[in-house]
């Protein structure tokens, strides 16, 4: 593993750190009913994002899932605008139009989360695909679950990025869980990464919650992509703290799984590296506060966000070119 | 020159390609002419990696069509069968019908999905359904259907050339109907339903390939004395609406005849919004012409039996007028 710059480290603890926070105060105002519809949290899993892109530049094109905070986040999101967002704010990212299951910033190439298991992944591949044919250096990177492997595009999609050989990095964030049941009753496949071979992409199962690891690993996959050697899987064995929504009482888990939670966290492995490397706990205290005052000073501004005019509920159905547009906007 | 409707999809895609290097043709064997030839030799001209053969994916390729649409691409889909859209489901509907939406305006998709429709010859209940309403229901969608070889040039130019998702419906009995293509002929607008032939005593509102049965039944009852309008809708999504109402204003009497089911067709849709805007224009009740509750079944006695023709309208039209 290369030896990154004490710097990167720091970052890298920040950015864990904000999207802890950012999804703290989600499930905390969920729970008092300021936030709208089903936010999925992604709390223990914030390594993947993290690691996987540090590695990115500002023209990948990043598609997600429903549970897609962190990644839209680590790709450079400003928070403010994807916190109104998932509170469903005028001055949120999508205007409050997509909320937390769908956010997309073209600002920083974030083309898209869905709410719907493996809805992405194609779309992905056409990006990747967009991108092959303009014979850019630009990748496509689609994070999905463990559970969107039972889905046929799945399938679909493996096979058409290897026959067309695209620019195209497939994340799995393997949590074990699939919504509210585990693996084994999703799949005898033990290994999503085994998928890989049949289509002839390349894939590797690392550990993903230890945001050093993600980060290696994916830049190694980026680069190759990169290099033109073709899609890559990369399977991030990762631990979803949270319930599947906001408000999931977790039932199917039990009080020793639970307590085990700790040894698993991204951000206290981090840290225990950072102490090692010779950081005082203080500095690292101090890091995280800081990160947490500014993440609050967000949450406070971002509550205070004009609420969407009603008035404007028919924009954006069709494009300004759309021959029907007056009409449409009739039935409001 | 005459030409056929295939001949004629196929001038319009190759002009198109000419005019815009970001248009792109994906489907399942469209660079070797796909199942019914429209693309045939177009890969000879614009090479392989603008006309792209495809897996048997439907899922998969849609959602590579909208991916591409979203990152400066302009592809043009061939889904063989409307049937099989059945597979893309979740990516028209829930990914590109929406993403401009969902996007608050950030993204759009220009993809021309041009799939296939109707019965002939035996295909059976599995390639031979007419879907259309079915995504009429859908906002962020346009859905065009033409009804000949030169209105289908003008429609699918102009549909590639717009920025949403279109569904341009091809009917299966009109790719061998030939005409000639004027001098001079483009894109034609969309959204304007055209007045197909003149009359004043009944609307027959059609589109795709009943147009071309409700001219021959016209032809019989001006025989009778009985002078219909015949309006081509051309796209059902956006609706001419205005159109309508103006040959209702003059007719009062209306017939509105698809090959698709009758039950929640789109027929419904249009005789519900008729029945509340021209209620007072109205000297009858608005009645509608498709095909009974059932799917198409293979025998060529059965499937005739079925589909709704000439002979459906023109019994509309004379119990209309009694």
């Amino acid at each position: 593993m290369t030896d990154l710059s004490l710097k990167m480290l720091h970052r890298f603890y920040e950015q864990l750190w904000q999207i802890r926070f950012f999804e703290g105060h989600v499930q905390r105002l969920a729970a008092s009913g300021e936030v709208p519809g089903f936010p999925h949290l992604s709390t223990g899993q914030e390594a993947v994002a993290v690691g996987v892109c540090a590695n990115l530049t500002e023209g990948d094109m990043l598609f997600s899932g429903h549970r897609a905070h962190g990644h839209v986040l680590a790709k450079g999101s400003d928070p403010y605008a994807t916190f109104c967002e998932v509170i469903g704010r005028q001055d949120g990212l999508c205007q409050g139009r997509g909320g937390s299951m769908h956010l997309v910033d073209v600002s920083t190439g974030m083309l898209g989360a869905t709410g719907v298991v493996a809805g992405n992944l194609s779309l992905a591949a056409g990006a990747a695909w967009a991108a092959q044919v303009a014979n850019k250096e630009k990748i496509a990177v689609v994070f999905f679950g463990d559970g969107a492997t039972g889905s046929g595009v799945f399938h679909e999609t493996l096979n058409l990025a290897g026959l067309w050989q695209l620019p195209l990095l497939f994340v799995c964030e393997n949590n074990g869980m699939a919504e509210f049941t585990g693996r084994e009753e999703h799949s005898d496949v033990a290994k999503v990464s085994a998928f890989a071979a049949p289509y002839g992409i390349s894939a590797q199962t690392i550990d993903g919650n230890d945001v050093l690891v993600v980060n290696a690993a994916a830049r190694s996959a980026i680069q190759g992509i990169r290099a033109g050697s073709g899609p890559y899987l990369l399977e991030c064995m990762t631990y979803r703290m949270a319930g599947h929504y906001v408000g999931d009482a977790q039932h199917y888990r039990s009080k020793e799984e639970m307590a085990t939670m700790k040894e698993k966290d991204p951000i206290e492995r981090l840290r225990l590296h950072l102490l090692a490397k010779g950081d005082s706990a203080e500095e690292l205290e101090a890091i995280m506060q800081r990160v947490k005052a500014e993440m609050t000073a967000v949450v406070d501004r971002a509550r205070k966000a004009a609420h969407p005019d009603p008035a404007t509920v028919m924009d954006y159905v069709y494009s300004a070119d759309f021959p029907g547009r007056e009409e449409n906007a009739k039935w409001n | 020159m005459e030409l056929t409707f295939i001949d004629i999809i196929r001038r319009a895609l190759d002009e198109e390609m000419d005019r815009d290097a970001a248009i792109y043709l994906l489907g399942e064997d469209v660079a070797a002419g796909g199942a019914f030839g429209v693309t045939k030799g177009l890969v000879d001209k614009h090479g392989t990696n603008r006309v792209k053969n495809t897996p048997i994916s439907e899922a998969a390729i849609t959602g590579m069509a909208t991916g591409a649409a979203l990152c400066g691409l302009r592809p043009v889909l061939e889904i063989m069968f409307i049937d099989f859209a059945t597979l893309a489901m979740d990516c028209l509907v829930n990914q590109a019908a929406k993403y401009r939406y969902m996007s608050g305006g950030q993204l759009s998709v220009p993809m021309v999905v041009r799939t296939q429709v109707g019965a002939a010859g035996g295909a059976a209940a599995q390639h031979s359904q007419s879907l259309e309403s079915w995504f009429i229901h859908v906002p962020g969608l346009i859905v065009v259907a033409p009804s000949s070889p030169v209105e289908a040039y003008g429609l699918l130019k102009s549909a590639i050339r717009l920025s949403d998702p279109v569904l341009f419906i091809e009917h299966k009995r009109l790719y061998a109907m030939k005409e000639d293509l004027p001098e001079g002929a483009g894109p034609l607008p969309i959204g304007q339903a055209r007045v197909a032939r003149a009359g004043k005593d009944v609307t027959i509102i059609v589109y795709s390939a009943m147009v071309r049965t409700a001219l021959a039944a016209a032809d019989n009852l001006a025989k009778e004395g009985i002078s219909c309008e015949v309006i081509d809708l051309r796209t059902l999504v956006p609706l001419d609406i205005e159109t309508l109402l103006k040959s209702v204003t003059k007719t009062r009497r209306v017939v509105i005849a698809h090959e698709a089911v009758e039950v929640g067709g789109v027929g419904a849709e249009i005789a519900a919004r008729l029945g509340s805007l021209a209620f007072e224009e109205l000297d009858a009740p608005i009645v509608r012409v498709g095909c009974p509750f059932a799917p198409i079944p293979f025998a060529p006695e059965l499937e005739k039996a079925l589909l709704p023709g000439s002979r459906e309208i023109e019994k509309a039209v004379r119990e209309l007028i009694a």
